[in-house]
């Protein structure tokens, strides 16, 4: 993992206070609301429908245990004994006072986490791939490149007050689990022909109310030239980026309206201009940064491990939670382990202060310390022992924490909703926690096979409806929460966005609509084929009829 | 609109002309992008400093060869959240070679200060008696940068690389 140096660590603690001296002068009345808001949008906090929410920053989502620690400690201390795991890769605080908020960035501090720039119109939090550093399929880490674009990106004094949020997600895997093509630049690790590493680049991916698959502006381009490729793509969008209309800022807008190709000369013209210039990664750098991410020291291993193996075959609930929870590690003997944050009938993404605080405990007992967030808003243990395996589910069986639904219908994503959110339509959060007890029986679950529902509770589509296999939007009809339903979204390397199935359905009929939508597909599915691939083969037609027969 | 400079309360020689007003004979005039496009010629056949004056809409790279010839530049900042200078600043420093006065007018706010000092600005219009301290104080309360820009100030790369040269000379 990286660690802080003298710089960074001077940094964040400036910073902390800044704010402090920023969040004095709102207290003392020396700064209106209004004239706060834009300073404390720069910190992460933001005021909700019932009270501030601060959010804070988890680098292209690592952690480790001493930092997990904390955020239990802050759960418990200043909010109300949890924290919400965001499909940012960051964690929420849904209650803490103001005039606590620069103790709890002090406390953060002292474990090298802030919450700057998770929020406002600035780069937000890069992302990146969650099983980074331990993926079979990785061509290198991505969590590098995380790091450089953050330490670039911090604080940055030309790009900090955007027309619109700019978000970065890196990918170094061809099996994208970054959403790479959804976000403002998506870097996607590609090779050569000469074999060398670098990066496609993909700009102009969103979601909100106007959804848009990234276009790719350069195939590949070398390693040393990544932060001037981007401070190249940030100035031409600073420059152009219509600021006339909050709906029409963000970079997808400039790149349709530009053209993608035109957009690309724009960029390749202004990076001519700055490639050679300061922003060359000096090797040295690089090599820094590379050493914080060196592989742990993994023991030489078997393939197999016999007594993992034997449980598998003694224990079906173990075996499911291994079929669903475990992912291919690229060192023999060990595994990647998923921890779904998605209990039936539970509330996505949220974790208690005990909750995190055992696993915590589990990363430091089986994981190397380390612990991940995903965009999916799950945590992972990314390199577990398979002889480890099945103490370690034990013990989560135990924590509540081994529900085997990871990819499956009840592993959710859903936006904070109405619950919170005073941008909202509708509520998401009970409409997830609904659906996840409808299909509660998890071998019914396991049957139906990989399925991906999302949920937003407003049409700016924090809840990634637009790219679930099943994508549900809240919506206002008449002061009633309805919910508009779309079929055949995908946020990974085959990116595509969900298509209308037709009129949208009352709070009450949403989860039979669900229920008859999963019926369909099994209706329909050939052996082997996942939903998307079902619904490209028979189209909407079978699913409409089903769902609109009674009307 | 009083003027801060280099850090402190600095009188202001110039004025700013509406595009039909005749240039003054005994006062430095800051122009807009529209009259030195017009009257180019003229203006640069007269003795006498002149400032210009860009709109964001207005990008750097209409004057990339000019830039030189003008004393004083000011960009304008029309709201907060109205970033575009922050890029001007830099191509004018950086690319078009302008070492006059950058000047900050608009919505200047002292909570963006460090960040218009670092993107190249070195005058600011700005509101209120104590603007003078608050502002030298918003100057310092960040001493660490990540990324190499117009002030020139040691990045927290550069840094680390001196350390390591200076570390392995005590070897």
């Amino acid at each position: 993992m990286y660690r802080y140096d003298e710089f960074d660590r001077t940094l964040v603690a400036e910073r902390v206070q800044q704010f402090r001296g920023q969040v004095a002068r709102r207290l003392s009345g020396e700064l209106s609301e209004v004239e706060f808001k834009p300073l404390r949008l720069m910190n992460g906090l933001y005021l909700q429908l019932h009270a501030y929410m601060l959010r804070v920053a988890i680098p292209y989502g690592t952690l480790s245990a001493v930092q997990l620690r904390m955020l239990a400690h802050i759960a418990r201390r200043y909010d109300k004994g949890y924290g919400h795991f965001t499909t940012r890769q960051n964690v929420q605080f849904n209650w803490p006072k103001l005039a606590d908020v620069p103790d709890i960035l002090e406390e953060l501090a002292t474990v090298e986490m802030h919450a700057i720039q998770t929020s406002g119109n600035c780069i937000r939090n890069v992302t990146a791939d969650q099983y980074a550093g331990a993926a079979a399929d990785e061509i290198e880490d991505p969590r590098i490149y995380s790091e450089i674009i953050r330490q670039w990106s911090t604080l940055h004094p030309e790009f900090s007050f955007l027309p619109r949020k700019f978000k970065i997600a890196v990918t170094g895997a061809a099996n994208d689990r970054a959403a790479v093509r959804l976000h403002d630049i998506g870097l996607q690790m590609r090779r050569n022909l000469k074999g060398e590493a670098g990066f496609e680049v993909i700009v102009g991916g969103g979601q909100g109310r106007t959804p848009v698959i990234g276009k790719t502006i350069r195939s590949f381009l070398p390693k040393r030239h990544l932060l001037s490729y981007l401070e190249a793509i940030l100035r031409v969008y600073n420059q152009l980026g219509r600021r006339d209309n909050l709906y029409k800022a963000r970079i997808k807008i400039l790149v349709n309206e530009t053209g993608a190709q035109e957009f690309a000369r724009l960029v390749e013209a202004e990076w001519a201009e700055i490639k050679h210039g300061a922003l060359a990664l000096p090797g040295e750098e690089l090599a820094r940064i590379e050493a914080y991410f060196a592989p742990p020291l993994y023991e030489p291993l078997d393939a197999v491990a016999p007594q993992f193996e034997a449980r598998k075959r003694e224990d079906p609930d173990f075996a499911r939670w291994v079929q669903t929870n475990l992912a291919a590690h690229r060192q023999p003997g060990y595994a990647i382990v998923n921890v779904s944050l998605k209990p039936v009938g539970g509330v996505p993404g949220d974790a208690s202060a005990e909750e995190m605080e055992a696993l915590a405990g589990f990363a430091e007992r089986y994981s190397f310390g380390e612990i991940r967030v995903t965009h999916e808003q799950n945590l992972v243990l990314p390199h577990v022992r398979l002889s480890d395996v099945p103490a370690l589910w034990a013990a989560l069986k135990a924590a509540g924490l081994a529900t085997a639904n990871i990819g499956l219908l009840s592993d959710i994503i859903a936006c904070p909703g109405l619950d919170y959110c005073n941008l909202a339509n509708a509520r998401a959060i009970p409409v997830a926690q609904r659906i996840s007890t409808r299909f509660g029986d998890l071998k019914r679950q396991h049957d139906i096979g990989g399925l991906k529902i999302k949920i937003s509770g407003c049409i700016n589509a924090c809840g990634h409806h637009h790219v679930g296999e099943i994508g549900i939007l809240g919506v206002d009809k008449k002061g009633e929460e309805f919910y508009q339903i779309t079929l055949g979204g995908s946020a990974d390397e085959n990116a595509a966005l969900g298509k209308i199935i037709g009129p949208a359905f009352s709070y009450d009929a949403v989860v039979d609509a669900v229920e008859t939508i999963v019926e369909t597909y099994l209706d329909v599915r050939q052996t082997g084929e996942g939903f998307n691939d079902s619904l490209a083969r028979v189209g909407l037609t079978p699913f409409k009829e089903k769902l609109y027969a009674a009307h | 609109m009083p003027l801060i400079k280099d850090g402190r309360p600095a009188e202001d020689p110039w004025v700013t002309l509406d595009d039909e007003a005749p240039l003054p004979l005994d006062a430095d005039p800051i122009i807009s992008l529209e009259r030195w496009q017009a009257e180019r010629e003229t203006l640069l056949a007269r003795n006498g400093r002149l400032g210009l004056a860009l709109r964001p809409d207005q990008p750097a790279a209409l004057v990339a060869g000019d830039a030189a010839r003008f004393s004083v530049i000011t960009l304008t900042f029309p709201k907060f959240s109205d970033g575009r200078a922050f890029s001007a600043a830099r191509l004018l420093r950086e690319r078009y070679g302008f070492a006059g006065e950058l000047r900050a007018v608009g919505n200047v706010l002292r909570d963006q200060l460090a960040f218009m000092v670092r993107c190249g600005f070195d005058a600011f219009e700005v509101a209120g008696d104590d603007a003078p301290a608050a502002w030298s104080e918003a100057q310092s309360e960040i001493g660490v940068w990540y990324q190499p820009t117009a002030d020139g100030r040691p990045t927290a790369a550069q840094l680390r690389g001196r350390e390591g040269v200076a570390a392995s000379r005590t070897y």
